[in-house]
């Protein structure tokens, strides 16, 4: 079950590498979503035993995950074959073969419970989202690329580096070698002290890079401001996700070994300053595409706060997660949209997106109110709930930080945006074709409903698996 | 095995200023060639007896680090006929000083860190930090993108002396280790075949500067 999970997309993968006709292939991709969604459903309906020994398992936070990345993937399925359709020019054989490797690793990710595996499947991720950014063989999109995997390696071997640290401290201790991370967690408390705190700074500053928290985000603008929209909505909204569990499964660990004081110090100042360095970036953006990337990294700054604070923050942040990957899905498709209809992703050539494609124009403003956390929209619960954790916590100077940050995040998103939808086309930018279609505006229109829906009613079974996840989170020493 | 080890840990952290202070690519491609020639060979000496699994780490290590990748970098050098670092963003006095810090501080800071038995007066923790610094200061202050790739090599290979200590008991953790070397070769093939060289005119990564604020 879980290994189907993860050989399915591989399988339509190999598919893809062997279909000769480019306008065919990209429906490999819905297809390969479908069949992992289904199976995502099963999977969570009636919880599959663990698998190889205990190194493939779906915990609470992987059910969670699990259900957020299959989602966001289907979706992204169905908006790339309207997109590949209109870029039917270029050949998509390694696009597509990548599109499909990318989510059977993203799910290694969240299904792999051994040190050693997971960090493995983060490198696959690195490796098999590469292409998808160099799809437009552009010089820009070759510096992007070059830029993600150079910034993106050093973050892996660093991360390598920690989980090495962390396996001496289990060596050290004289513990068991297992290296699951069961295991880990139930022998924290015996794990060697100061190997341990070197090994969670280094993971930190590794899978931090992979989630592109500030300052290891210098790879971001650049990589999402070059890949294709749908490349974006998926390395915002489920690539990083990964990375942010990755991050908690360290938390845990440090957290069972009652070293949570140490962990949460570093959390918390680190997600403050992704806000910060976010904001600064955010004002005055001009190129559309480059500030979703800072609101990203915003983003990630809030998820990290939110475990850092503890107590219901963790749930709010978990939350968040899910939120998060939703709202990419609204934000990251339709600056795809925009970008394909006007040929440009700076803000002084696009103007009118509401008359030129009124569609797209809505989404694109809804999910600017969505993703900075305006009601009635999901996010807006989620961030209240990390504030309310901060007061409650007694932590007013960052429960202001963080309000403040969210106000200049605001602003300055809100200036770009609204400058985009409003009044007309500019003569002077010819634009192309591209007009609002069925499978490149459905998807939005899902995502979109879901950021809404969420933020009025969350199902009682969202619910208690998020509290399920939080305390999970929260568990400390046993 | 462990009055063996040490004379090679000082030959890997002599290469680390080697390469600190070296211009010439050919020169430290060899160094960086030369560390994972003895790398490969302190997996030999970390094991008590040999059987098989060590060895294929010593050889893989051996033929990757030592042979392999320098080639390919060779390839890429010649390729793009590019030979020296002209103009680092750190220069190779100041790289070299900044070497010596860093190894003082990896001294400094392995001291604090509480050692397995076996491992007790060993310089495998300094010396692994001081090559993971040496490697990441190579990585951010030249500018030629093969220059790059060699600090990365240098980077992988200090991770690899921390790994040594444990390869007894994890061999698994460490010969996933490998796979960082993939990163490398994409890298190498990158500057091979894709357009750095053609779009670029120079593999100075000093001009992929189109994207910044």
């Amino acid at each position: 079950m879980l290994v189907l999970l993860i050989a399915v997309p591989l399988a339509c993968a190999a598919a893809a590498f062997a279909v000769p006709w480019n306008r065919v292939r990209p429906w490999l991709l819905p297809v390969a979503g479908t069949a992992h969604f289904a199976l995502m459903v099963r999977a969570l309906s009636n919880p599959p035993a663990p698998e190889y020994g205990g190194w493939l398992l779906l915990d609470q936070l992987g059910r969670l995950l699990l259900g957020l990345t299959s989602l966001l993937y289907l979706l992204c399925s169905v908006y790339a074959v309207g997109y590949l359709r209109f870029r039917d020019e270029r050949p998509n054989r390694l696009f597509c073969t990548a599109l499909l490797v990318f989510p059977a690793m993203m799910t290694l990710v969240i299904e792999s419970h051994h040190l050693g595996l997971m960090w493995v499947a983060i490198e696959a991720t690195t490796l098999s989202s590469a292409p998808l950014l160099y799809f437009n063989r552009t010089p820009r999109s070759l510096e992007a690329t070059w830029k993600y995997l150079l910034v993106g390696s050093v973050g892996i071997a660093i991360a390598l580096f920690g989980s090495f640290f962390l396996a001496y401290s289990a060596l050290h201790a004289g513990l068991g070698t297992s290296l699951l991370f069961d295991d880990l967690i139930r022998e924290a408390p015996q794990l060697s002290k100061p190997w341990l705190h070197a090994a969670f700074v280094l993971l930190f500053c590794g899978y931090g890079t992979k989630m592109g928290l500030a300052p290891m985000h210098t790879w971001k603008p650049d990589a999402y401001g070059e890949a294709p929209g749908v490349v974006g909505a998926l390395l915002a909204g489920g690539l990083t996700n990964c990375a942010f569990l990755a991050v908690l499964r360290f938390y845990q660990i440090c957290n069972s070994a009652g070293e949570g004081a140490f962990a949460r110090e570093i959390l918390v100042l680190m997600g403050l300053f992704s806000m910060a360095v976010a904001a600064v970036f955010m004002i005055r953006q001009r190129d559309y595409k480059r500030m979703l990337a800072y609101s990203s990294v915003e983003q990630m700054g809030i998820l990290i706060l939110g475990i850092g604070l503890g107590g219901p923050a963790v749930f709010g942040s978990l939350f968040h997660m899910i939120n998060n990957g939703l709202m990419k899905g609204v934000t990251f498709l339709a600056a795809g949209n925009v970008h394909r209809a006007y040929g440009s992703k700076r803000t002084e050539d696009v103007s009118g997106t509401l008359w030129r494609l009124p569609f797209t124009g809505w989404m694109f403003l809804l999910g600017l109110f969505a993703i900075t956390g305006s009601p009635p929209f999901a996010p807006f619960l989620s961030e209240m709930t990390i504030l309310s954790g901060a007061v409650q916590g007694g932590r007013y100077v960052i429960a202001g930080l963080f309000l403040s940050f969210l106000l200049v995040i605001f602003l300055g998103m809100a200036a770009t945006i609204l400058a985009l939808v409003q009044g007309r086309p500019s003569a002077r930018v010819e634009g192309t074709k591209f007009r609002d279609g069925f499978l490149t505006g459905a998807p939005i229109l899902v995502f979109a409903l879901l950021v809404l829906l969420l933020g009025v009613h969350v199902p009682a079974g969202l619910e208690k698996a998020l509290r399920e996840a939080a305390a999970f989170v929260e568990r400390g020493p046993q | 095995m462990g009055n063996a080890l040490d004379p090679l840990l000082v030959a890997v952290l002599l290469i680390n200023f080697f390469s600190l202070g070296a211009s010439r690519l050919r020169a430290v491609i060899n160094g960086a060639a030369v560390q994972g020639i003895v790398l490969g060979g302190m997996v030999l000496l970390v094991h008590e007896q040999l059987s098989l699994r060590p060895m294929l780490v010593a050889g893989a290590a051996i033929l990757l680090k030592g042979f392999v990748i320098p080639a390919m970098l060779m390839r890429a050098m010649r390729a793009a006929a590019i030979r020296r670092e002209v103009e680092p963003l750190v220069g190779f006095i100041p790289s070299l000083l900044l070497g010596a810090a860093a190894t003082g501080l990896s001294l400094v800071f392995a001291k604090t860190l509480p050692l397995a038995e076996q491992h007790r007066g060993l310089l495998l923790i300094p010396a692994s930090l001081s090559t993971v610094l040496t490697g990441f200061l190579v990585l951010t202050t030249r500018r030629k993108a093969i220059m790059q790739v060699v600090g990365y090599l240098i980077l992988e290979n200090g991770i690899f002396i921390l790994g040594l200590s444990l390869l007894e008991a994890m061999p698994f953790l460490v010969e996933i280790g490998v796979l960082l070397d993939l990163f490398v070769c994409v890298f190498v093939l990158g500057i091979m075949i894709h357009h750095i060289s053609r779009e670029f005119s120079s593999l100075d990564t000093g001009h992929l500067t189109a994207l910044k604020e």
